[in-house]
């Protein structure tokens, strides 16, 4: 890896992060994927060693990093198993609206489990038919009394029956469109809020996707975040912080994959020498050197970026992902040529890579959705000049 | 309970390489690392903390860069560090280390139980720790897999034996060396690593220690090193050739000559 | 300093400095001096093509006079009234160097109704044996031993003890050198005496295997050692041999500070890699911690045990009491089966005196085909297999 210039802590957290993945969830990772177990064991080493409360203020119990402290700490995750830690990661995503929008009191009674790593967190916005268009939310929140009362149900929802804090999107005002919904913290073991089977899935199979499944659910108001109607701008600003995070979780996923690649390369004896000693092989690792190295440059400077605290950065948050995620996919697919019938075979852990870095291009927006993104704030920008 | 965790830093052995042309051990590049047995009496300590309270202090006899090695410990969630150094300390053999380390222990003080690695991985002696016991005047047990309890004054633990384990009652205060079956030792916490990063860690002299020179260091030392050398290899054998069934065919007919098979 | 370094001869060729062991030596504004890492093994001065350096040894002689020291003893440990392997390994060497030395070889023995036992110490060798009978000498108790041990040392006055390098040599040994004040060499795979000074020169593994150093105790007595297990050839049995049992008794009023509340054996058949005569190790080049039941199959149709290197047994795929090693255990079998394991020292050490070792193992250039009697480059997981049904054939 170059030299990225980070401060002491952050390399700390980095170096700690990476022996968490070599140490403990790499033996795990293979096992974890055929079973599809959540990782509780591998959360609660993830907790003891402070990485859920790195991107926390410290007065919650946190260590006072940002989006790049998070960031590092999913790419060296993700470098062993990105089920392992996109579960890690879906907690921050369900605590950063209550870090974004909390009043004190919210942040006061849920942050600091949330930094401990005592208590995971989960974002809940998706539904059947509502996935690139989040305005298609069905789910429902009517104001009776001292509560809100939810029906609906969320769909693919990551830590969904394994978390104990969730934020919750639902529409308060059909009417009113995309302004006319509402964020609520909803704690896991509330009256009338269940969850779905657990799903099967292609790729990160370690982590638990569930439906939450609201039925005449009482939340009560003070369990509202910002204020109603603001629910799409929590959605919207908790991703635009995020993305990164997808970044990141897709360039450990390509690290992963080329270190493994480059070392079965070494090992590996055809015609008598190494498969390294040959350019149709060299090529292909080069190739994954440059792009996983210019996907870590982008995550590490739109992370940065955002904690630096500049307003504006839908776009950038927006195309690092699409460039990660794009990256991981190539990479991983490219390790598997590399390691040729091997590849294949599920007693090598690339074919694994693979499954898990598709989700990448998919999850907190299609790259589709993200290039559309991308587009209009362009064509803003370049409406507004002379 | 006071508890005091013994720790060497070492070269990391498994990295170490001989230079094939001077036979000599090529350190350049090889990693300190705290010797890895002593990771497992560390955690040991804690959770005795943690069932027990108490406090746990690290001990270390070394040059002044081992401290490196009581803060990396220290992240682990010790409670206090303490580093023995001085000139008069260097060349000692595990005699002369027994006495300074027991000195250490006296001058903590209060100390019920002292935990040490079955052996550091450079000198693979395993003699410190009955050493430092005999040196306070304290029982010992070696190779301990399992701590039962600490009760009454005493506690009840098992030692690892080649044919099995025994279950042993010991009074305090007193030494164990541990093995790594007793625990899996945790990593680090981010705030225990930053706390460690700025702790006080005191270091003692001989003349701290209130040790006579003639029992530290080389002086204290009755056994030396005449020579060090290479260990002969076994010379190298044969590849075999031809199909795999070629090849065991002359494997069994070789293995049969020998009447072992 | 206890390294001197004359600046005037010092030519600062740094013949030192590649020769230090430890990278200790470096040269400082002309001149080579030793740092921190010194050990004070004296290879600078070896190396040095100009006598420059001078290991300056302050060691007071007085220690101990050794002229008032003879014989050679043997620790001979019992679990369960019998002699353990080892101790039939230390009467043969400790034999050669009292023959060498001109004096006698004794075993000390403590135990409950070992007085047979005793007679047979005296069938392997010893020319007397020390006797300590009581029942409350049943199994190890470090006080108890230690005290006695001890007070029979002071009394008799030894030259050199032996000991086995096992979990109860290795805890009594300590405890009585340290009492005594006189030096022990830990694990020693070589015992000579210096024709010269008539030392014991203790040779002994370091550094997981990567080096051997040779020791000495010059001016303390008796010279300890523990001595590794299946290293040393035993001693042969010769029941006409005579001898005499010395009955000692036991030191009063030892206070009892630890007491073993139960014994219990658990090693496995298969387990037993140290007395087996064939041992099929496996190692991270198994590759899964299942396929080791291709290692017990192999085993099994030879009658052998399982070994691990300990790569696998960091892996956790196979229990520590099966590793080979520098930290597991020493083996010497008729053959040796390396499969899967790339030959680091600290597994080599542990079984290179096997009579036959065959390793298997995909990449040729690993280390263990320099060691291998008989290599077979190839996949271990094909290779063991049709192993297994070739000598299940010729077994029938």
């Amino acid at each position: 890896m170059m030299e990225y210039f980070l401060t002491e802590e952050q390399k700390m957290i980095k170096d700690l992060a990476r022996r968490v993945a070599d140490e403990r969830i790499a033996p795990a990772a293979a096992e974890l994927d055929e079973k599809e177990e959540f990782p509780w064991e591998l959360m609660k080493v993830c907790a003891e060693s402070d990485l859920f409360g790195v991107y926390m203020p410290e007065e919650y119990g946190g260590l006072g990093g940002g989006v790049l402290e998070q960031a590092l700490v999913v790419e060296e995750l993700s470098r062993a198993c990105a089920g392992v830690a996109v579960s890690y990661a879906a907690s921050g995503l369900g605590a950063f609206p209550i870090l974004l929008f909390g009043t004190d009191a919210q942040k006061k009674k849920y942050l600091p489990d949330i930094a401990s790593g005592k208590k995971l967190a989960a974002f809940g916005l998706t539904e059947a038919n509502a996935g690139s268009d989040a305005g298609g939310i069905e789910t429902t929140a009517v104001l009776d009394g001292d509560s809100y009362v939810l029906n609906g149900t969320k769909q693919w929802i990551t830590n969904g029956g394994e978390a104990e804090v969730y934020t919750v999107i639902a529409m308060t005002d059909k009417k009113k469109g995309s302004r006319g919904a509402t964020a609520f913290i909803v704690e896991k073991g509330t009256p009338g809020f269940t969850f779905g089977k657990k799903e099967k899935k292609l790729g990160i199979r370690a982590s638990a996707t569930r439906e939450l499944v609201f039925h005449n659910c009482r939340v009560p108001k003070e369990n509202v975040l910002a204020r109603e109607g603001m629910g799409f701008i929590v959605a919207m600003k908790t991703l635009d912080r995020t993305r990164p995070g997808i970044g990141a979780q897709a360039v450990g996923i390509a690290q992963g994959a080329l270190d493994a690649a480059a070392k079965y390369a070494r090992q590996r004896h055809q015609f008598g020498q190494p498969i390294s000693s040959f350019q149709a092989i060299q090529h292909m690792l080069a190739d994954m050197a440059i792009q996983v190295e210019a996907a870590r440059a982008f995550v590490y400077a739109v992370a940065k970026s955002i904690d630096s605290g500049v307003k504006e950065f839908s776009k950038e948050s927006a195309m690092v992902k699409v460039f990660a995620s794009d990256v991981a996919v190539k990479v991983t697919l490219d390790a598997i040529q590399v390691f040729g019938g091997y590849g294949y075979m599920r007693d090598y852990p690339v074919e694994k890579m693979l499954r898990d870095a598709k989700i990448t291009q998919i999850y907190e927006g299609t790259n589709q959705i993200q290039r559309n993104v991308i587009a209009l704030e362009l064509i803003k920008e370049y409406a507004g000049r002379k | 309970m006071n508890i005091v965790v013994c720790i060497k830093q070492v070269p990391d052995t498994t990295e170490v390489k001989i230079n094939p042309q001077t036979n000599t051990l090529m350190r350049e590049g090889v990693p300190s690392i705290i010797n890895p047995f002593d990771m497992y009496a560390i955690e040991e300590g804690l959770r005795l903390r943690e069932r027990f309270g108490g406090r746990v202090t690290l001990l270390t006899m070394g040059p002044p860069q081992a401290k490196d090695a009581l803060r990396e410990a220290l992240g682990l969630g010790a409670d206090a560090a303490v580093l023995l150094s001085d000139r008069a300390f260097a060349g000692a053999d595990t005699l002369a280390t027994s006495t300074t380390l027991a000195k250490g222990v006296e001058k903590v003080g209060n100390v019920d139980l002292v935990i040490c690695g079955k052996q550091a991985a450079d000198g693979d002696t395993a003699q410190v720790g009955p050493g430092t016991a005999e040196r306070l005047g304290w029982p010992h047990t070696s190779f301990v897999r399992k701590i039962h309890e600490v009760a009454g004054g005493s506690i009840k633990l098992e030692r690892m034996t080649e044919t099995g384990y025994e279950v042993v009652e010991m009074r305090l205060p007193a030494v164990i060396t541990v093995v790594k079956e007793i625990n899996e030792p945790r990593l680090p916490s981010l705030k225990g690593q930053i706390r460690a990063k700025s702790a006080e860690i005191p270091a003692w002299t001989a003349a701290d220690l209130g040790a006579t020179p003639e029992q530290l260091g080389l002086s204290g030392s009755p056994t030396q090193v005449v020579r060090i050398f290479t260990p002969e290899r076994r010379s190298g054998g044969k590849i075999l050739e031809g199909s795999l069934a070629e090849q065991l065919d002359f494997l069994v007919a070789r293995l049969r000559e020998t009447k072992a098979v | 300093m206890p390294i001197l370094v004359s600046s005037d001869k010092c030519t600062a060729c740094e013949a030192c400095v590649s020769g230090c062991p430890f990278g200790a030596m470096q040269v400082v504004s002309g001149t080579a001096a030793a740092g921190d890492g010194c050990t004070l093994c004296g290879a600078c001065v070896d190396v040095c093509p100009v006598g420059a350096i001078e290991l300056q040894v302050e060691r007071k002689a007085a220690g101990t006079s050794a002229g008032d020291y003879r014989d050679v003893w043997v620790f001979a440990e019992q679990r369960g009234g019998r002699a353990a392997g080892v101790v039939l390994e230390l009467l043969g060497e400790g034999r050669k160097l009292a023959d060498q030395l001109g004096e006698k070889l004794c075993a000390v023995l403590f135990g409950d109704k070992v007085e047979q036992t005793a007679r047979e110490l005296l069938a392997f060798g010893a020319d007397t044996v020390y006797l300590f009978e009581d029942p409350s000498l049943a199994n190890y108790q470090d006080d108890l031993y230690a005290s006695a041990m001890t007070e029979l040392v002071r009394a008799e006055k030894p030259g050199i003890i032996l000991l086995g390098a096992t979990s109860i040599g290795r805890s009594l040994g300590p405890r009585v050198a340290t009492r005594l004040g006189t030096g022990l060499t830990a694990d020693c795979t070589g015992l000579a005496i210096d024709p010269e000074k008539k030392n014991l020169l203790q040779t002994r593994p370091a550094f997981g295997g990567n080096i051997m150093a040779t020791i000495v105790c010059p001016n303390h007595r008796p010279q300890m050692a523990t001595v590794r297990p299946k290293v040393m050839a035993r001693a042969k049995r010769d029941d006409s041999r005579h001898g005499e049992i010395v009955r000692k008794a036991l030191p009063k009023g030892v206070d009892l500070r630890t007491r073993v509340l139960e014994v219990v054996d658990e090693l496995s058949e298969t387990a037993n890699i140290a007395e087996a005569d064939v041992i099929v190790s496996g190692g991270r080049g198994m590759g899964d911690p299942k396929n080791f039941s291709l290692l017990e199959k192999l085993a099994k149709v030879l009658g052998g045990a399982v070994g691990a290197s300990r790569a696998a047994v960091d892996a956790g795929w196979y229990p520590y009491s099966h590793q080979v090693g520098q930290t597991g255990k020493t083996v010497n079998p008729k053959i040796y089966f390396a499969c899967g394991i790339s030959g680091a020292v600290q597994h080599l050490v542990g079984m290179q005196s096997s009579e036959i070792i065959i390793a298997i193992n995909e990449n040729p250039e690993a280390p263990i085909f320099k060691v291998a009697t008989y290599g077979i480059v190839g996949d271990v997981l094909e290779v063991v297999p049709a192993l297994t049904e070739a000598f299940r054939r010729v077994r029938g």
